[in-house]
């Protein structure tokens, strides 16, 4: 206790040169050790303090009221010129920077959606060429086909056609070579048998003979 | 001193808080600068460095500075919208600079010979009453007779409520002691112990010890300046809703 009562007197006594005349009186009452002078001058200081801890706060340069006018002073200034500067530089600016860097952000994040959209879109539309694409062909084969199928269809139509005509008209040839095969072996069977009968010396009777052939071609067929 | 005397060491952990002035002896007027001038002046032209000459560049990718800068502005800005809602941003750059000259302040006053003008009494206190008037005429101004609900707790049973008033109406007016001392003593307390810790450097075999003890006061002072910055200006942030939205 005796040292730091020591120590706050010289403390005082080192700022007592150049402070006011309530601080020269708080560093003699301290200097004296005297516990009632010592409150004295801590209530000259602004503080209330007990007597014990007079001499300590003398000791705290902090509670020196002479230098208190110039500290507040500066910082009124300090502060306001602050404020100024902050409010109306640095801080609009700061914010400035920060909303147009989100700006920017969203507007990217929203270009890269429309991006992304315009892909998915431009996809659905590639999908859809590329369905209609495959049915049109599926459609064209198809119509394709059929058509092929109706020429065929007719194609053949008509070569059955050719080939019944064909085959009617062989026929009909046959037939008639048939037929005329027929008449000339009746004639050379006539001729015949009249040379015959006249060679026997007989009377050669056109309609007998053409009877008795006819009856014998007859039973012969 | 007998232990000055006897073993040679200087004990003078508060000296570094004398406020002098900074051109002869003379005496100190309110307009004289002084060395708390000098540091206030710096912390001025520190924070003005960062966050103007830091954001000249404008740019959308920020550089380093710029992103310290952005990364104060945004801390600031968030406490202030969390704690007060919307309509507290209003007074940001009043919290803003409030921040940022305690941030800076605790700072600079950590670089050896440097005088720290948060550890002062006179400083903090007028920070912490510009605070509470501030924000006590904010109350009024917006709330009118309403603001006086703050203090009349309607939760409680009404038999309670002359009493929790009293005890709101004491705790509010102990608001800007505990907000300044708090600010103040923290950063006082640091800096003494570390000149009381670089005093018995001076005495060989415990100077190892000494130096450790001093890097390790160091550490933590470095943690209390972002701390103390922080707390004073989340309280600040808390009164502010106060005077906003004086609901219990």
């Amino acid at each position: 206790m005796f040292s730091l009562l020591q120590q706050a007197a010289s403390t005082a006594a080192e700022t007592d040169t150049h402070a006011a005349p309530a601080n020269a009186e708080a560093a003699a009452a301290a200097a004296a050790g005297q516990g009632a002078d010592a409150a004295h001058a801590v209530e000259a200081a602004g503080a209330a303090a007990h007597a014990g801890e007079a001499a300590q706060s003398a000791g705290m340069p902090q509670l020196d009221v002479s230098t208190f006018g110039n500290q507040i002073f500066w910082l009124l200034v300090t502060l306001a010129v602050l404020y100024w500067v902050l409010s109306k530089v640095a801080l609009p600016r700061i914010g400035a920077i920060i909303s147009d860097r989100q700006g920017a952000i969203t507007g990217d994040l929203m270009q890269a959606e429309e991006f992304k959209k315009k892909a998915k879109d431009a996809e659905a539309a590639y999908g859809k060429a590329l369905a209609d694409a495959r049915t049109e062909a599926g459609k064209i084969i198809a119509a394709q086909k059929a058509e092929i199928q109706t020429e065929l269809n007719t194609a053949i139509d008509k070569a059955d056609a050719e080939i019944s005509a064909r085959a009617g008209e062989s026929e009909k040839r046959i037939a008639a070579i048939r037929d005329s095969a027929t008449a000339d072996a009746r004639s050379v069977a006539r001729e015949v048998t009249a040379e015959l009968v006249r060679a026997f010396g007989g009377k050669a009777d056109e309609a007998a003979i053409d009877a008795a052939v006819d009856a014998r071609l007859k039973g012969a067929a | 001193m007998a232990t000055e005397a006897d073993t040679g060491l200087a004990f003078h952990p508060m000296e570094q808080f004398v406020v002098k002035p900074l051109f002869g002896d003379g005496p100190i007027y309110w307009y004289t600068p002084t060395n708390a001038t000098l540091w206030m002046g710096l912390t001025l032209l520190a924070i003005i460095a960062l966050l103007v000459f830091g954001t000249r560049g404008r740019a959308i990718i920020p550089s380093r500075v710029q992103s310290i800068a952005e990364m104060l502005y945004g801390m600031v800005h968030k406490m202030v919208e969390d704690v007060t809602g919307k309509d507290g941003l209003k007074y940001f750059p009043f919290v803003m600079t409030l921040f940022c000259f305690i941030l800076f302040a605790n700072y600079l006053g950590l670089l050896p010979k440097s005088f720290s003008t948060t550890s002062q009494i006179a400083v903090t206190g007028v920070l912490a009453l510009m605070v509470f008037v501030g924000v006590t005429v904010l109350g009024f101004v917006k709330n009118g007779t309403h603001f006086l609900g703050l203090f009349w707790v309607n939760s409680a049973p009404l038999a309670l409520r002359p009493v929790l008033a009293v005890i709101e109406l004491i705790s509010y007016f102990v608001r800007p002691v505990s907000h300044s001392i708090r600010l103040a003593g923290n950063v006082m307390a640091g800096h003494a112990v570390i000149k009381v810790f670089a005093a018995f450097a001076a005495i060989a075999w415990i100077a190892p010890l000494a130096v450790l003890g001093i890097v390790g006061v160091y550490a933590l002072e470095v943690m209390v300046c972002i701390i103390q910055a922080y707390v004073f200006t989340i309280l600040t942030c808390v009164y502010l809703k106060d005077a906003l939205h004086p609901s219990h």
